[in-house]
């Protein structure tokens, strides 16, 4: 068990033949994700990485099944990318482009609640679920199969949790990167859900970062699913200066609730064991797993 | 991307929305001509800074003085105003001690005004739609009223299948006590906004105060745009607007390389790859006693050419008495890393301690090019490790 994700999930991926779209789609080749082909208009008919490729998705997932889409399109044709996929009724989107122009994804965002499709993204590095399915540009080595289930807004920070969760002994269920930008797919809640529900995924690691609430919600949907699963909790931006864009599209302070005492005080109130640095993630889990 | 009030102003006014006339200076004989021509019975000279707070402000060095807003009844107080802003230091609320160079103002006619109304448009996160917030409480710092009094502000969220109805703007109107022809008027405002809004994918419009004035037309006295950065490159226009000199000249460097930097205060330099990684590298030297001097994201697939830029402004900013770099590879490759550290540390001279933390893709192949090298550069294990490794060599450095 897993969550969203598992050896039997069927991946496309849009963007096929460019530079990001090929060489994400050999890793994940390598790392034996199953994947079943790609989408590049113009190219439809024709083979890449041994691959078939489909000139729309609605072609690709009628031809191969696909319950997943990976997608690797420039910023300029992302959001339009991830619509087609929505309205090819692909269950599953990783939309792993970063710098996607806000209002387009509003227009994302209305078409996504009138479907029954998933959206991972943008901006993130994507899901894995260790050893049976990768989706996105994570390095696969350094997961190993287990149970600790690990969210995240950050990329890198995600891969901090992974080596120090993998440090003390443990191996992670599925680890999903939510993503950066302001207005995206699934948030903390979605993802939280799901990590409880999940048999396989006996504790938590959530990692959020300045600006919006949405970590206060996650925090709210723990304490109030009563789930005995321990969570990790951490922020980062604690010495951001208000006001500023740190980086991610989504990560500036507007108000008093988007700071990350703020964030740490709300983890704290619902049971989250707040690690005190970066550095401690892997170690706080320890400490709390005894 | 911000602009100034007096650009806003004119892209707003092009879309239909209603401000007073007005003309932007950067001289007092410009400004005298600015008054002269728009030949009103008072005469607003406004400084033209990206930060708000300008009215209450002051000028450094003068803290009982009058502020970046000032009202003039004819062209002598106009020349008067002009030359006691222009070349000088406006502190603000939002400004910080440092406070801006004025080097433009906008000269405005003054209007009657019966009632103050807070307006502005933004994408809302929680529900990912376009949202409308008004207050009747105008003029003020809307995070007060916020704060003090919730239930003065109003919101209104567009439907983005319906886009933005005019009936939704009526009734924000009703809400705020508008009668008669200003609700109209408003509905105008609204419509102006959001054309503006959605047309140049703007993150925020915002106009504090909207006027009544006294014969029952709205005006937007205050202006405030900012633009989604990631939308800039299908609005090749807005690119002439930006004003390079109230940008941070380091931050204004790394947006020419691609990379993502904020200047900060602090004397330990960061390089780290990924946003989230770098604010938590920020972080944790904080933790460890000393500031960081800036955020420095370089980005998942940085060249070697990108990560020795980012290398070179940290080199070369003043502050900077030490530097970490942590880099957790993923499609960042650890040796093209270490690559460029050599290369640029070599090109500029390397002359504060430097702490390299490298972990995930290719990390044997970064850890040995770097012990090769010949530079002195001291290696860490993980984020903790480093963190502590350069607050030490920094105060070991200045003792």
């Amino acid at each position: 068990m897993s969550i969203l994700v598992n050896q039997s999930t069927k991946v496309i991926t849009q963007g096929f033949t460019g530079a990001q779209g090929t060489f994400h789609t050999e890793q994940a080749i390598a790392y034996g994700t199953r994947m079943v082909g790609g989408v590049t208009p113009g190219k439809g008919g024709s083979l890449h990485l041994g691959l078939p490729v489909f000139d729309t998705v609605a072609q690709a997932r009628e031809a191969t099944g696909a319950d997943a889409s990976v997608i690797y399109v420039p910023p300029a044709g992302a959001a339009d990318a991830i619509l087609e996929a929505i309205a090819a009724g692909i269950p599953l989107i990783v939309c792993i482009t970063e710098g996607i122009p806000v209002q387009d994804m509003v227009r994302v965002r209305a078409a996504l609640e009138r479907s029954d499709s998933l959206l991972i993204g943008p901006n993130c590095p994507g899901i894995i679920t260790p050893d049976e399915c990768k989706i996105g540009i994570m390095p696969g080595p350094i997961h190993r199969r287990g149970h600790v289930g690990i969210v995240s807004r950050s990329g890198t920070l995600t891969y901090e949790a992974v080596a120090q969760t993998s440090a003390i002994g443990q191996g992670q269920s599925t680890c999903v990167g939510i993503g950066g930008d302001p207005v995206k797919g699934m948030d903390f809640t979605d993802v939280l859900e799901r990590m409880i529900a999940d048999p396989d995924t006996h504790s938590i690691v959530m990692i959020g970062e300045i600006g919006g609430t949405s970590e206060i919600d996650g925090a709210e949907l723990i304490r109030a699913s009563g789930t005995r699963k321990p969570v990790v909790g951490f922020i980062a931006g604690a010495t951001a200066p208000p006001g500023r864009r740190m980086g991610h599209a989504g990560a500036v302070i507007t108000g008093g609730h988007e700071t990350a005492s703020a964030k740490i005080e709300a983890l704290r109130e619902a049971g989250i064991h707040v690690a005190p640095s970066p550095a401690e993630l892997g170690t706080t889990l320890a400490r709390v797993l005894g | 991307m911000n602009i100034h009030e007096y650009q806003a102003k004119a892209l707003l006014r092009s879309y239909g929305m209603p401000v007073p006339e007005g003309r932007a200076a950067t001289t007092a004989a410009e400004a005298v001509d600015a008054a002269r021509a728009l030949n009103a019975p008072v005469t607003v000279v406004k400084a033209q800074i990206h930060a708000g707070g300008r009215g209450a402000g002051h000028f450094a060095g003068k803290p009982e003085g009058k502020g970046g807003v000032r009202l003039a009844r004819d062209t002598g107080e106009v020349s008067d105003a002009a030359t006691a802003m222009l070349g000088e230091v406006l502190v603000t609320k939002q400004t910080g001690l440092m406070g801006r160079l004025v080097r433009t103002l906008y000269i405005e006619s003054g209007c009657d005004i019966a009632r103050e109304l807070y307006f502005s448009m933004l994408v809302d996160r929680g529900t990912g739609q376009i949202v409308i917030v008004a207050s009747p409480d105008g003029g003020m710092e809307i995070e007060d009223v916020a704060a003090r009094t919730p239930e003065r502000i109003l919101k209104e969220y567009v439907d983005p299948a319906k886009g933005l109805c005019d009936y939704q703007s009526r009734d924000l109107a009703v809400r705020l006590g508008l009668k008669g022809r200003e609700i109209r008027a408003f509905q105008n405002v609204v419509r102006s906004a959001y054309n503006a809004f959605t047309g140049l994918d703007a993150a925020i419009v915002e106009i504090n105060p909207l006027v009544v004035t006294g014969s029952g037309d709205l005006l937007a006295l205050d202006a405030k745009m900012s633009f989604d950065e990631n939308a800039l490159f299908r609005h090749p226009e807005l690119a002439k607007l930006r004003d390079v000199h109230e940008e941070d000249p380091r931050e204004r460097e790394a947006a020419e390389y691609g990379l993502a930097y904020v200047g900060l205060d602090g004397n330990i330099g960061c390089m780290v790859n990924g946003a989230g990684l770098a604010m938590a590298t920020m972080d944790i030297i904080k933790m460890e006693g000393e500031e960081p001097a800036n955020f420095l994201d370089v980005g998942g697939g940085a060249s070697k050419e990108r990560v020795a830029a980012a290398f070179r402004i940290l080199i070369g900013d003043p502050k900077v008495r030490g530097i970490l770099v942590n880099i957790f590879g993923g499609i960042m490759r650890c040796d093209v890393i270490a690559e460029a550290i050599i290369a640029a540390s070599h090109e500029t001279g390397l002359s504060v301690p430097l702490v390299v933390r490298l972990a995930g893709t290719n990390v044997e192949r970064g850890k040995a090019l770097l012990a090769e090298s010949g530079l002195t550069i001291i290696p860490a294990d993980d984020l903790g490790d480093a963190a502590r490794k350069i607050v030490s060599a920094v105060r070991n450095a200045g003792a």
